[in-house]
């Protein structure tokens, strides 16, 4: 190649960039699947901030109290935006979550387990639930609504049956004495950064008791495993070959098996991921709590599947993102919360968040549209 | 030139009672378009599996550079260097150009056990390849939705190439499109000929068979009704061979008696 035509091959590709870089950036911004989840959450601050900005709300320990009910929300909510986005529906979440916590407490406190064993065999059991669901749903080709709603009768069934059976009841208290000295449980049951409250409440910036502790005691363990999922699911879905798969499961599931994507194992690890967040939620509600019950996670898996819905994922896969279930998880959070800070009847909680999913589809409909439209 | 790229021997493939293909003979060289004309039901898709690897011929053999081979899954068809462009081209929408050219088969980087998705690369590899074709995407991670349906097919096309294919075979690549995207698309076949790739095009519409083919196989009712050169068949001819040929002269038959009769 001649220099001239050197520099004009060159001239062409910088060229190229400036222009790209001119467009991208705001198109990049209105293409993001979460924008929807992250304006939305916005919103809900300003609101709140308004309207209950002065009631302790938006405290340390308020803060605290939100962030924990949307950490705990948004642990299930991004594994099941990763099964949404690989194609499928995972809708025995919330029984999981109830089988997971009585498969913790009842080898530990009726048959002297060890509370960490107790919690390696709920994992155990999640794994082969979640396997189980998705094999199912590979191998038959049924949709997987109809075949993780069966799942959910009888995980919850089978919840409430053992139970009995072995203690009589449907609770089964007493955990709490088995945490200290446990060589697993700390990780669901500590909380973190204790030194950073301590000091802020030495230093009077956060409120506290008369014994003079901070009321606010450090991050929860659920705040610390929501992070770590985000993040992790980000990774995956962003920068890793796996993550490239899950998308092109969710997509077109011919298209990517003619190419060569293992579309089957792909979707039955996420399954198996759904399951295994339902058990890190229960955990750390077992322990936090110190009982079981075998009605803990009803209803949750629709929460789940909502706030991955406002967080942009798609109802018919291939389309979505972790950080935008994340928000939906957190917008869930801080509206529940909230809501006990304004004047308003906490029973429209539930009418607001159907209002919001509602808008959220709507909106994601669009963006899709936007997306997906010939020039 | 003289050594075939590829040939098909007696291939016949059969589904219970039902005779898919009979002894069908195809043979091809580097360079060549043969265009593979039919009717629908004439057999092309079976065709098409089997040379995919998705079904194997129950009699015939299948010889490539010479050798005899059987292809137990589409993967041993892809690794022989037969790259098949389906109808549907396996194109996910809402992905990005990039991630849909290397979906299935990603570049990594990194330590082992923490590989990553080389984006960056793949962003550069895709952006070169469709820049080659003539397709100016100034952004590879805009998704593939927003592409016209004959970039879509070169797309598609072009991974194919990348990924090692020294047999293209191409379904119903211009059915789908408009005049102008399927010349665009035959141009790219052309030139995908030039650089040495074997190319069978299926197709049951002989306009744009004709000007890119330099040989034809007529399938009818599961069997090939013999393959031509160029210089040897004309259009007329050609469209007469294929099922429907008939029809269309008794139909210009009809249409003249219909026009006889009102005025």
């Amino acid at each position: 190649m001649s220099d001239k035509a050197k520099s004009i091959e060159s001239k062409k590709t910088s060229g190229q960039d400036e222009r790209l870089k001119e467009v991208s950036k705001l198109r990049l911004l209105l293409n993001r699947p979460e924008l929807g989840a992250v304006g939305g959450a916005i919103l809900v601050f300003i609101f709140f901030g308004i309207v209950a900005g002065d009631t302790g709300m938006f405290s340390a320990y308020g803060a605290l109290n939100f962030l924990d009910v949307s950490a705990n929300l948004g642990i299930i909510a991004i594994a099941a935006a990763m099964l949404m986005i690989g194609g499928e529906f995972d809708l025995s979440i919330g029984s999981m979550i109830g089988f997971a916590g009585i498969c913790i407490a009842i080898p530990a406190i009726y048959w002297g387990w060890p509370l960490w064993v107790s919690i390696i065999f709920a994992f155990a059991m999640a794994v082969l639930v979640g396997y189980f669901n998705g094999i199912l749903v590979v191998r038959t080709g049924l949709p997987s609504f109809i075949v993780t709603l069966a799942m959910l009768f009888i995980l919850r069934g089978a919840t409430l049956a053992i139970t009995r059976l072995i203690t009589g009841r449907t609770q089964v208290p007493g955990l709490r004495v088995l945490i200290e000295n446990d060589p697993i449980a700390w990780m669901f049951a500590t909380d973190t950064f204790k030194w950073l409250f301590t000091w802020l409440g030495s230093m009077n910036l956060i409120a506290l008791r008369t014994d003079g502790t901070p009321l606010a005691t450090g991050i929860p363990p659920s705040v610390m495993w929501f992070i770590a999922a985000t993040l992790f699911a980000t990774w995956i879905l962003m920068k890793t070959r796996y993550g490239n798969w899950i998308f092109a499961s969710g997509g077109d599931k011919n298209g990517a098996t003619n190419v060569g994507v293992p579309v089957g194992r792909v979707k039955i690890s996420l399954f198996i991921g759904t399951a295994v967040a339902a058990t890190i939620f229960a955990t750390i509600q077992v322990l936090d709590a110190g009982s079981a019950d075998t009605m803990r996670g009803n209803l949750k898996e629709l929460e789940a599947i909502a706030a991955a819905v406002v967080g942009g994922c798609l109802l018919t896969g291939g389309y979505g993102s972790a950080i935008g279930a994340a928000f939906g998880a957190l917008i869930f959070g801080t509206v529940s919360m909230g809501i006990f800070y304004t004047d308003v009847d906490t029973d429209w909680f539930k009418v607001f968040l159907g209002a919001m999913m509602l808008i959220a589809v709507v909106f994601n409909n669009y963006i899709r549209k936007r997306v997906t439209e010939s020039k | 030139m003289s050594e075939n790229l590829i040939e098909f021997n007696n291939i016949s493939k059969f589904f219970g009672k039902v005779i898919a293909l009979k002894d069908v003979t195809m043979k091809l060289k580097k360079g060549e378009i043969m265009c593979l004309l039919g009717d629908n039901g004439a057999g092309k898709s079976t065709l098409i599996k089997t040379l995919a690897g998705v079904h194997k011929p129950d009699e015939g053999e299948i010889v490539i550079e010479g050798e005899k081979t059987v292809f137990d899954s589409p993967k041993d068809a892809l690794d022989m260097g037969i790259g098949t462009v389906y109808q549907d081209l396996a194109l996910v929408p809402l992905m990005s150009v990039t991630r849909n050219f290397f979906m299935g088969r990603e570049p990594l980087k990194g330590p082992p056990f923490l590989k990553t998705f080389d984006i960056e690369k793949a962003n550069q590899i895709a952006a070169e390849r469709m820049g080659q074709i003539g397709i100016d995407v100034r952004d590879p991670s805009q998704a593939v939705g927003t592409m016209s349906g004959g970039e879509r097919q070169c797309l598609a096309i072009s991974r194919a190439i990348y990924f090692g294919a020294k047999v293209l075979v191409l379904d119903e690549p211009t059915s789908a499109l408009g005049v102008h995207q399927a010349s665009m698309v035959l141009k790219y076949v052309v030139k995908a000929a030039s650089q040495g790739l074997a190319v069978i095009l299926i197709t049951h519409n002989v306009h744009h068979a004709y000007p890119v083919g330099n040989s034809f196989t007529v399938l009818n009712r599961g069997k090939s009704l013999g393959t031509f050169s160029k210089k040897d068949i004309s259009r007329e001819e050609l469209l007469g061979m294929m099922a429907g040929g008939e029809e269309l002269d008794k139909l210009e038959v009809e249409l003249e008696e219909m026009n006889r009769i009102n005025n």
